[in-house]
């Protein structure tokens, strides 16, 4: 007679370390395997969409910061994008760099705790501490132009809250040289060590027709070996006047679109950020920073869907307007919401110690998903 | 790479009736309108037809479009009554490089839309996410529960939906606290 075996409820969160945030899992074991994951959400939801309801356009920017609390420049960026395409707002050619420096800044301080917390949630501590140390840096430079370290409400309808400070550019340049011997450092620390490998290759492999399918964006469709990104593909600002390649996954130490291949995708796209800085910042014209601001934000009826490449991947808004002061509605795709959803699809088949190391390559933010 | 417009005549042509039409009086993209309870067999032809290949969703969004009339209920609160609920879907192709807006609208009261969920495996979240926070139901949806309020919230409140009022208590617990 055969042995009866049942599977057994293993719950992990909310408040797991390696969850990134307050992300409840429903695993569904048979010994060490995954069979099945289910993804308790919620615990950080706020409504933000609500929220925007009640408020005029432009009070509705300092809550976009705290959807994506580690990009909050490119939350900034996608909502007054959005209302500028439906006012019909040109920006003055200064802001338009100031942005895409901003943008670019963050990605790279984003993707450093992307890839930190992916080593350090199995095993590899010192990493984590060299990235953070220069997040800081990145941290600091945007501190000085405009007073905060992660919540900027920097980006504004037509415009920036500030110009940048004296420094601005002095100390970009110095950050664009030094960062490149950090990701010389990371790569002999932890992207080719022997064990970050074998922990991470060939697990979660996510092939392409399925993250389209998904709709996973950023570095996540990028490491399934697909060469999408909106920069690019669907150019916004001015990121058609820059230099940059997409790195895209390949497999090279493994199968294509495996957690390594999404880890590597972002360590070559912080390379291809400092890129396009270096490309910017030397270009800054000079200008008014204020000049375009409308004084009254009324846009007409109507609707617009407007995305941009975020870190994590598209962020999308999609506004509402019935002419009046407040937007009638405000609906956000979130790149992490969506790239959430195929978690239960990477991990089925592993072990409990690969949904650690999936779910960091994945790199969600909880404020994000939940909003 | 195809215009809204002429996506929306090889609709009409190949689908007919359950088009209904096209608003082109946005400032931005136009908005294909289509009957709810057919929107899965146009999301499929829009997926599968070699020419369009829409073969990602970039968004739904679920709407409350509070074009009701408004009415007192006993207890004194402004309630919506009548006029319809939407969804908006927002589609690219990843191929051909083209974007497209659906848009269906189903009445209020008794919401009913298709699922589209085993057409494009995105809309399961977000589908999840329209029921939670306006109420929509989506037919053939899999697995139709809250996603961001908790489990046990009171059923047939919505937090989106124009007229929402929020509890006085949840769990015993009093809201605002």
């Amino acid at each position: 007679m055969a042995l009866k075996t049942e599977t057994m409820v293993l719950n992990m969160g909310p408040q797991h370390p390696s969850t990134h945030g307050v992300l409840r899992l429903e695993l569904e074991i048979e010994g060490e395997l995954i069979v099945n994951v289910k993804p308790h959400l919620g615990y950080l939801h706020r409504c933000f969409e609500k929220h925007a309801e009640a408020m005029q356009y432009n009070q509705v920017i300092p809550y976009t910061d705290r959807m994506d609390y580690l990009a909050s420049m490119g939350n900034n960026f996608g909502y007054v994008l959005a209302v500028e395409k439906l006012l019909g707002i040109q920006v003055p050619e200064r802001v338009e760099y100031i942005r895409v420096i901003m943008a670019e800044l963050q990605r790279i301080a984003s993707h450093c705790v992307a890839l930190g917390t992916n080593g350090a949630d199995i095993g590899a501590l010192t990493p984590f501490l060299y990235l953070f140390r220069d997040r800081e840096y990145i941290l600091s430079i945007i501190e000085e132009t405009c007073g905060a370290r992660m919540l900027y409400n920097y980006m504004w309808v037509g415009g920036l809250s500030h110009d940048i400070h004296p420094n601005f550019v002095r100390r970009t340049k110095e950050f664009t040289s030094y960062f490149k011997n950090t990701i010389v450092e990371l790569d002999n620390l932890l992207t080719y060590n022997k064990i970050f490998i074998e922990r991470t290759a060939n697990i979660g492999v996510l092939p392409a027709e399925t993250a389209i399918n998904y709709g996973a964006t950023g570095p996540m469709l990028r490491g399934s070996g697909i060469k999408f990104d909106l920069r690019k593909d669907d150019t916004y600002s001015i990121y058609n006047r820059f230099d940059f390649d997409i790195p895209v996954g390949q497999g090279l130490q493994g199968t294509v679109g495996d957690s390594w291949d999404r880890y590597y995708v972002r360590v070559r796209e912080m390379e291809q950020s400092l890129r396009i800085i270096e490309q910017a910042i030397d270009q800054i014209p000079e200008g008014d920073v204020h000049s375009a601001i409308p004084k009254r934000i009324k846009p007409p009826k109507g609707t617009v869907y407007s995305r941009v490449e975020n870190p994590r991947g598209e962020l999308g808004y999609f506004i509402i307007s019935d002419g009046n002061t407040n937007p009638f509605r405000v609906k956000v795709r979130a790149p992490s919401f969506v790239n959430l959803e195929i978690l239960g699809e990477l991990c089925k088949g592993h072990l409990i110690a690969d949904v650690i190391a999936i779910l960091g390559s994945i790199d969600i933010v909880l404020g994000e998903v939940d909003r | 790479m195809k215009t809204a417009e002429e996506i929306f005549e090889i609709l009409k042509n190949e689908l007919g009736e359950i088009i209904l039409s096209i608003d082109k009086d946005t400032p931005t993209e136009p908005i294909i309108s289509v009957e709810p309870l057919k929107i899965h067999i146009v999301s499929k032809f829009l997926r599968d037809n070699s020419e369009l290949q829409f073969d990602s969703l970039m968004c739904l969004s679920g709407v409350d479009d509070a074009n009701g009339k408004k009415v007192k209920d006993n207890e004194g609160y402004d309630v919506i009554e009548g006029g319809t609920l939407s969804v908006y879907y927002h589609l690219y192709s990843t191929v051909l490089k083209h974007k497209i807006t659906l848009k269906v609208s189903a009445p209020r009261e008794d919401a009913k839309v298709e699922s589209v969920e085993n057409v494009w495996k995105c809309a399961d979240w977000h589908e999840r996410e329209a029921y939670d926070m306006i109420g929509i139901k989506f037919l053939n949806h899999p697995d139709l529960r809250r996603i961001l309020m908790p489990y046990d919230w009171e059923e047939n409140s919505h937090p989106l939906r124009k007229d929402f009022k929020v509890p006085e208590f949840y769990q015993g617990m009093k809201i605002p606290y």
